[in-house]
């Protein structure tokens, strides 16, 4: 009876909403303009800094914990020039910055075409799909010694672990592309007695891309972060092993600008990559 | 050279695991350079018939031979029109047409010359690097029948390749048609909807009964073209109002209708 009732009071409750859509809690009213979206992503800004700067500049967290974001600031611009830990804030991000595009471009030379073979040739897909779905789930990270132990702390090892973290994206969103090609155009292509590899290149890649695009961004990110790890652990060069080095002298300052160079490299690296995805959607047609 | 043979197919497709009868005993061939055309209610298997000359699907029972061979892969020997198109979105009007000669191994000069008169004939020019979706549908439509003429197959299947034309469009495309096929006559297995098409372009038009699709009745339509001479008539127009044209239309609309009507129970 309650229950019923309740129930009742509810739906009437929900009925009353949607006869007044501009006062739905759920759903934004209008869609905001861009302008407006800039706005609110700087109050969003603006507040944060805003509570760290409270937090560290009355003690709340004690300055060496939590160093002021000035104090960061005035930190990354002078790392810019001064080295630390052997390089500058720039030369370290170079050096982390190669490894990532090896390792990336690597789990993309190899995911990207192997997805789209798995995605066409079925026995392919038996073969490799087993193996993939487990070893997908083993954090890049803990690969760390072995890739220590086979390609050295240098370049070799880091460069595993960053293809660790990048190739399951690369191999899934290539494969999942061409799974869900429309059978038609493949039926087109077959009728034009395109040859199965042809089809592959012709029909499976082109048809692929928005979904290839959008793995190797969650590709990137992932390789970006796995970079990090691994510099933490390996490496004599690089954010990653800059970080370590300013902990071990509890540096809180000089960990935070690693932090924020790291954040905004990350930013820099989806940006262009979401730059890269709304002009190949735009030339596909598809938005 | 070509011809394409239906004997007692039978197709059974599985939708949840439930067996839908598409065909039931579908027996129609189609000689060397002949032109059938297939007209019948909506569903009845015309589309599944000619995915089985083209080598998508395969009888469930029963055999389909091209060239007096098994029908086991499709191949540009028998170009398709799908109803739907299915150009690559990605091509260009152009590069939608070459990708057929391109498989073949047609040297470039020559590619290009029948890429040109492709487009020429399908009044396509201008519109080479325009990219299928800036199409309206109806030249989207002839980009596809472009794609499957410039190929010069010896088996055309054509599943209503006129459906989304304008009306003068599409006049246009039967005439033109009609007169390919009487310089160069090709083997074709042509779906349509219209009667009045069928009658005018088909020298046989097979008539399919509501599903599970069987052939009905099969008319000559060459035989009375010949011998009422519509070929001297240059318009369509000309033709239909022959007392001829009109029999044999209103006689396979008779025979739809009556599909049509034991539909509805
Ligand atoms: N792949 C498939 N799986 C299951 N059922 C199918 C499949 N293809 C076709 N059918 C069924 O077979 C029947 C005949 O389909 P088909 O496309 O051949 O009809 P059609 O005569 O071409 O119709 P229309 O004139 O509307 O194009 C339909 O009932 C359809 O649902
Ligand atoms: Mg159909």
């Amino acid at each position: 009876m309650s229950l019923a009732m309740q129930t009742k009071i509810n739906l009437s409750e929900m009925s009353a909403d949607r006869a007044q859509p501009q006062r739905s809690a759920v759903t934004p009213p209008i869609r905001l303009t861009r302008s407006e979206r800039m706005r609110l992503g700087t109050i969003g800004l603006i507040g944060f800094i805003g509570i760290w700067s409270l937090l560290s500049l009355t003690g709340l967290v004690p300055r060496q914990f939590l160093p002021a974001p000035h104090e960061v600031l005035i930190r990354f611009i002078e790392l810019l020039g001064t080295p630390f830990a052997g390089a500058t804030l720039v030369e370290h991000l170079a050096s982390s910055f190669m490894r990532f595009a090896y390792g990336f471009l690597l789990a993309a030379m190899i995911g990207i075409p192997l997805g789209l073979l798995m995605g066409w040739y079925r026995w392919l897909d038996d073969v490799i799909t087993p193996i993939f779905d487990m070893l997908r789930f083993i954090a890049p990270i803990a690969w760390v010694p072995f890739a220590a132990l086979w390609f050295g702390t240098g370049i070799g090892g880091p460069i595993m672990i960053i293809f660790a973290g990048a190739f399951p994206p690369c191999l899934i969103n290539a494969y999942r592309g061409a799974r869900f090609v429309n059978r038609n155009v493949i039926e087109a292509a077959q009728m034009l007695g395109t040859s199965n590899l042809r089809i592959v290149t012709e029909v499976l890649l082109p048809a692929s891309i928005p979904s290839i695009v959008a793995g190797l961004r969650v590709s990137a990110g992932l390789a970006w972060q796995s970079l990090i790890g691994a510099e933490l652990i390996v490496a004599s060069a690089g954010v990653g092993f800059m970080m370590v080095q300013a902990q071990a002298g509890v540096a809180t300052a000089t960990v935070m600008t690693c932090m924020l160079a790291i954040g905004l490299v990350g930013l820099l690296i989806d940006v262009a990559l979401r730059q890269i995805e709304t002009a190949i959607r735009r030339r596909h047609g598809q938005s | 050279m070509a011809s394409i043979e239906f004997s007692s197919v039978g197709k059974v497709f599985n939708r949840a695991g439930i067996d839908f009868v598409t065909l039931d005993g579908v027996d129609l061939s189609v000689a060397e350079k002949e032109f059938v055309a297939i007209v019948g209610p909506s569903g009845c298997g015309k589309t599944t018939c000619l995915r089985m000359a083209a080598g998508f699907e395969f009888p469930t029972l029963g055999t389909v031979k091209v060239n007096y061979r098994d029908v086991t892969a499709p191949g540009p020997d028998r170009a398709v029109v799908f109803q739907q198109f299915a150009l690559f979105p990605w091509k260009t009007v152009a590069q939608n047409i070459e990708l057929g000669l391109r498989n073949k191994g047609v040297p470039k000069v020559e590619r290009q010359e029948r890429v040109k008169n492709a487009i020429a004939l399908m009044s396509l020019q201008g519109y080479e690097s325009a990219y299928p979706h800036q199409l309206s549908g109806g030249m989207q439509q002839r980009v596809a029948i472009a794609r499957a003429y410039v190929l010069e197959p010896e088996v055309l299947l054509m599943d209503e390749p006129f459906g989304a034309l304008d009306a003068q469009t599409r006049v246009s495309m039967q005439e033109e048609l009609v007169r390919l096929a009487r310089v160069n006559p090709r083997t074709v297995l042509f779906i349509t909807h219209a009667v009045e098409e069928a009658v005018y372009l088909a020298d046989r038009v097979a008539i399919m009964t509501k599903r599970p699709g069987r052939i009905k009745e099969i008319i000559d339509i060459k035989s009375v073209r010949l011998a009422e001479k519509w070929d001297e008539h240059e318009r369509i127009e000309d033709v239909m109002d022959l007392e001829s044209f009109v029999h044999l239309r209103t006689h396979i609309w008779r025979s739809l209708r009556e599909e049509k009507g034991s539909q509805v129970h």
